[in-house]
């Protein structure tokens, strides 16, 4: 288990403590357990692998992300996940170098306290980086709240989302630091949109050094 | 010669005539398709819109039902969206259970209609913790041609403001509801949310209202969703090419017109059907 939170008390924001164990399940090609708070999401990655009939595509890998939640079966709500994680991925990772493979990435949630779709695309990020897929770009999700005073909640606890007047949250790729995936619940304005915009690239720096960090510390050791 | 052309090289064939600041069916980047709605077309239904963008046609049912409220929140009525995609409406969608697009797109209605409020559940009260009135809203696309969620939208409100519920009073003595058909009230409508969509070519292009061709070969696409107060109801952009703060601002900036026109091809349609 290698902890980011040393990293985040230096950049003074106000992220939860969070940290990644890397290469933690024997049969997938890539795993990575990541938690943020209280938060954590395991993801197992398998592939460039066989694919099945009708989704092989003749120009790139085919991309399959599975949301598992903590109880219960997959609904509404986890396929509209499923699609934002999997248009995500499939922006950063390098599909054309593997035409007609699949790609499945398999997201289960451990336990959910907020901001689970963040952890989910950091968990998604940590699998591919663990499988070694070539990518263009690594990414990071960032949730931020604001409360009913209009203050920024970096990270939010499922209480603190509960409480506030909007829930934004970002994927931010490594590279220019652009919004790869944009999603929203409750209603702000234009402004605060783009203040949380700006809080989530800022806390987006922490965890590519977290990320950096993770990758120097696995392929150091001897 | 050209047909040829665009069915060899599609993305080089759309670039040309990108460059030129144009689109092959004649409109400029940030043109909208020709917008058409007709409310109350389905006579049957509580409440109905047909609403089509270019060839793309969206319709929205609203059926009420009245049903006990639940037990956590015994003064709300409840709304239920669901989109249908039926292989009717294009070759890329088979039969049976509603597929992943379907889905997001329920679950983006859904989404849409919590974070804007555009009714306030509490209007949907008859009794409090009794009973109170369901919305059943059912999109159904009947043609295809990309942009789904605009259109969705747009049906989802102009049906809602053509809902007509019969008034339901609860008799004291003998504990039953009593519905008065004869009075019909129309339904509060708190907000107007409007959704404006945009795809994304080569990373940096942005294109208003994509038709299906052009969001196949898109990088991505973005959906904002404001309302009359030019508050920011939703910013879906499942992923895709990356796009700058001020890109998005851009898009914002366009949506917030796109509201003002929508608005008042609504507010015409509207009183074109009110009875003097």
């Amino acid at each position: 288990m290698e902890p980011g939170g040393a990293a985040m008390a230096a950049a003074g924001c106000c992220l939860r403590p969070f940290s990644c164990e890397r290469g933690l399940l024997s049969r997938p090609d890539g795993s990575a357990a990541f938690v943020q708070g209280d938060t954590s999401v395991l993801a197992g990655l398998y592939g460039p692998a066989e694919v099945r009939g009708s989704k092989e595509s003749p120009e790139r890998a085919t991309l399959e992300v599975l949301l598992r939640p903590k109880v219960g079966l997959p609904g509404v709500g986890e396929r509209s996940r499923e699609q934002l994680l999997r248009q995500t991925c499939e922006a950063v990772v390098l599909g054309a170098l593997h035409p007609r493979t699949a790609i499945t990435l398999v997201l289960q949630v451990l336990s959910d306290a907020g901001s689970l779709l963040s952890c989910c695309l950091n968990a998604a990020c940590m699998g591919l980086l663990d499988a070694g897929l070539p990518l263009s770009a690594l990414f990071c999700g960032v949730t931020c709240a604001l409360d009913a005073q209009g203050a920024i909640v970096l990270d939010p606890t499922t209480r603190q989302e509960q409480e506030a007047r909007a829930v934004l949250t970002f994927a931010i790729d490594s590279t220019e630091k652009k919004v790869l995936m944009a999603t929203t619940r409750g209603s702000c304005s234009v402004e605060e949109m783009q203040q949380c915009l700006v809080a989530a690239q800022r806390a987006a720096d922490t965890i590519f050094q977290f990320y950096r960090d993770s990758a120097c510390r696995r392929y150091s050791k001897s | 010669m050209a047909t040829a052309f665009k069915t060899v090289e599609p993305l080089e064939y759309y670039r040309r005539f990108l460059k030129e600041n144009c689109r092959p069916d004649g409109r400029e980047l940030g043109e909208f398709r020709a917008t058409t709605v007709n409310i109350g077309s389905i006579t049957t239904a509580d409440g109905s819109a047909l609403v089509k963008l270019g060839n793309t046609t969206v319709i929205c049912g609203v059926k009420a039902e009245v049903a006990a409220p639940a037990v956590d929140s015994a003064n709300k009525g409840y709304i239920v969206p669901n989109v249908e995609l039926p292989s009717l409406c294009s070759t890329r969608f088979r039969s049976g259970p509603p597929g992943e697009e379907a889905q997001a797109a329920s679950q983006f209605i859904a989404d849409v209609i919590e974070n804007s409020q555009i009714i306030a559940k509490e209007d949907l009260c008859i009794a409090n913790g009794k009973l109170a009135w369901v919305l059943y809203c059912d999109i159904i696309c009947l043609d295809y041609d990309g942009n789904i969620l605009d259109a969705s939208v747009f049906a989802l409100l102009a049906a809602l403001k053509n809902v007509q519920l019969p008034s339901v009073t609860i008799n004291e003595e003998t504990g039953l509801s009593e519905v008065n058909l004869k009075q019909k009230n129309p339904l509060v409508i708190r907000k107007h949310p409007v959704a404006t969509s945009f795809a994304i070519f080569d990373d940096t292009l942005l294109i208003v209202d994509p038709t299906a061709e052009e969001e196949d070969l898109a990088t991505g696409t973005v959906t904002v969703v404001t309302d009359e107060e030019d508050r920011l109801c939703s910013v879906h952009k499942p992923g895709g090419s990356p796009l700058t703060g001020a890109k998005l601002q851009d898009c914002i900036t366009r949506a917030i017109t796109r509201h003002k026109e929508v608005k008042k091809l609504i507010d015409k349609v509207t009183k074109s059907i009110k009875p003097n």
